[in-house]
């Protein structure tokens, strides 16, 4: 259906996932708490939109036209603060202000601090009711501006995650697309033991959305899905995408102890050797 | 309620207001969940129905959808009961549309004991406490349709989110309609007490007052329809002037406008301040007036509460 992406493309994403994820165990670090996992498992699907999916202009965060990219899973905030710096729009060095006193980068990402947020999100549930809303007025207005919620798998649990997934099949928002972070683990441990979501594909395609799975680590996979997403105008689009809680740590993934809270400095150093990193641990 | 007073629906009120709105400005838009018959946000829906959004029973996620419509630099407005507006949804009010400073105004009818016959289910007592505590809310309990009419215009020329709070019940006129935000109308002179009511109350104040002033006490009758902002001046100039302050609402006392009065005056200006409200409890079904005297809000109970602070204040015996 379309085509395959160019294999330049897909190295130079890899290699800014890598730069991010050393990024996230470094800030997470020098915070002292944050949620590394979550944010280490969406890091492909949010280095694909923000390096080449998204249409932006890194100078004008409030062009009307953007695209706009709303984290619904506003803890994976490391995550997004990290791409934005190794996409060359937050100084780097601030990383190391997350969840200080006085910082740009909040705990939750936060648009009154940060233009390039769109929405202030981190209660689960809220942010697709925003991305809704946001495409609605897009269509509204007749700007091209296309709409791209970023889910957690934990807020599948919760109710209105569906009354606003239920609002964009009803208006048929083609410009909407819910990408779901599928790493299988909440707070306290399997999404399927604790509260399964499963058949989660099916769920979606129930609200009318045409739904993709995919690898969410898989950069070809993921450029391919969101190519696909443009081509659906009638309907929103829901990719739900595999992905692994903790990727790219060798003790972190799968680990559901890893959702919430900050390695310590041996941690973060053996994370970092995993990574590459040839600066190590930052000063705490 | 007073018999010489004509009364008009405040819904009815905002429902033409919100019309009006959108003829003049064409970024505005409009949501309602399943309630618009009764919030009278159909008006607006039939006249313009690519900018009306009915979500269904989803009341959270109308005001997510509210806040993603309004940052893209709309005026957006969202009706329900309050219930549900400020109950079901509050969270949803909290985070999307205070925490984001999102333009949105949330009109909510149905609110207080007024509801009557539906109950206590659905009598909501306490939203204007949760409201007010929100950070950057504006809250408007309007006592008349007039002040509807302003209230509804005054907030869609102000960026920002704001709470309108009516009453499913027509009220008698009691104000000329000048509504400012921040400011409380003094809608009568006086100098022994300062009566001040909100909403329905506002009606029961001035009835009281006139019967006050029959026998020669002479009651100041401040109309607070902008609960917040709090015209904080005008009300500890009536302590100073006046030495006691009765507060009227439909309203739970624990966190209503008379806890507000009386913290206010007790930082700057000592008085004794007497609340009339809705004790610590739900409410039922019942006629909706019935429901007033039932719950401690008759003009009885507001007679009696006049003369104890007169009698306070050494101006009876």
């Amino acid at each position: 259906m379309t085509e395959e992406a160019p294999a330049e493309l897909v190295a130079t994403l890899r290699d800014a996932a890598v730069k991010i994820r050393r990024e996230i165990i470094r800030m997470t670090y020098a915070a002292g708490s944050g949620h590394p996992g979550g944010s280490l498992s969406v890091t492909d699907l949010v280095t694909a939109l923000l390096f080449h999916e998204l249409r932006y202009d890194p100078q004008r965060p409030d062009w009307p036209d953007r695209d706009r990219l709303v984290m619904s899973k506003g803890h994976a905030a490391p995550a997004f603060y990290a791409a934005l710096a190794i996409r060359g729009i937050l100084p780097p060095e601030e990383l190391l202000t997350l969840r200080k006193l006085g910082s740009r980068l909040q705990g939750h990402v936060d648009r009154n601090k940060l233009p390039w947020v769109e929405a202030s999100t981190g209660c689960l549930g809220q942010g697709i009711g925003m991305a809704v809303g946001m495409a609605l007025d897009a269509r509204l207005a007749k700007r091209p501006s296309r709409v791209y919620a970023v889910l957690g798998d934990g807020e599948c649990q919760s109710g209105w995650t569906w009354e606003a997934l239920m609002a964009g099949g009803h208006y048929r928002l083609g410009n909407l697309v819910a990408i779901l972070d599928r790493n299988g683990i909440e707070t306290d441990g399997p999404t399927e033991s604790i509260m399964g979501i499963e058949p989660i594909a099916d769920k979606f395609r129930a609200f009318r959305y045409h739904t993709l799975e995919i690898d969410g680590h898989d950069f070809p996979a993921i450029l391919r899905a969101l190519a696909e997403a443009r081509t659906v105008t009638d309907k929103p689009t829901a990719i739900v995408a595999r992905t692994v809680k903790g990727k790219g740590v060798s003790f972190m993934e799968g680990q559901h102890s890893w959702h919430g809270k900050a390695p310590s400095a041996a941690e973060a150093e053996k994370a970092l050797r995993e990574l590459g990193d040839p600066r190590g641990v930052p000063s705490r | 309620m007073s018999a010489a007073r004509p009364t008009e629906s405040l819904r009815d009120a905002y429902g033409q207001t919100l019309v009006e709105l959108g003829e003049r400005d064409p970024n505005l838009v409009a949501l309602d969940a399943d309630l618009s018959g009764s919030t009278r946000t159909v008006l607006f829906g039939r006249k313009f129905p690519e900018r009306f959004f009915n979500v269904g029973v989803m009341e959270p996620s109308m005001m997510t959808i509210a806040s993603g419509l309004a940052l893209g630099g709309r005026t957006v407005f969202a009706s329900t009961f309050a219930v549900f507006a400020a109950g079901q949804a509050y969270n949803a009010v909290r985070q999307s549309i205070c925490y984001n400073r999102a333009n949105v105004k949330i009109v909510a009818t149905h609110g207080g004991l007024l509801v009557g016959a539906d109950g206590g289910t659905h009598q909501i007592i306490e939203d204007i406490g949760l409201m007010q505590g929100l950070p950057g809310m504006t809250v408007i309990v309007p006592a008349d349709a007039p002040t509807t009419r302003a209230a509804v215009r005054a907030v869609a020329e102000r960026s920002g989110p704001a709470y309108l709070r009516l009453t499913r019940e027509n009220l008698p006129v009691v104000t000329d309609g000048t509504f400012r935000l921040g400011t409380a109308a003094e809608l009568r002179a006086g100098n022994d007490l300062t009566i001040i009511a909100v909403g329905a109350l506002v009606a029961r104040a001035l009835e009281v007052a006139e019967e006050l002033g029959e026998v020669g006490i002479s009651t100041r009758v401040l109309d607070l329809a902008s609960v917040k902002p709090f015209d904080a001046p005008t009300v500890l100039r009536a302590a100073r002037e006046t030495g006691a302050i009765l507060v009227l609402e439909e309203h739970t006392v624990v966190t209503g406008v008379g806890a507000l009065v009386a913290s206010v005056t007790s930082e700057n200006y000592p008085v004794p301040v007497h609340r009339v409200g809705v004790p610590d409890v739900f409410g039922e079904s019942g006629e909706p007036w019935a429901l007033l005297d039932r719950f401690g809000l008759s003009k009885e109970r507001i007679r009696s509460e006049a003369w104890e602070l007169l009698r306070i204040r050494g101006k009876v015996q």
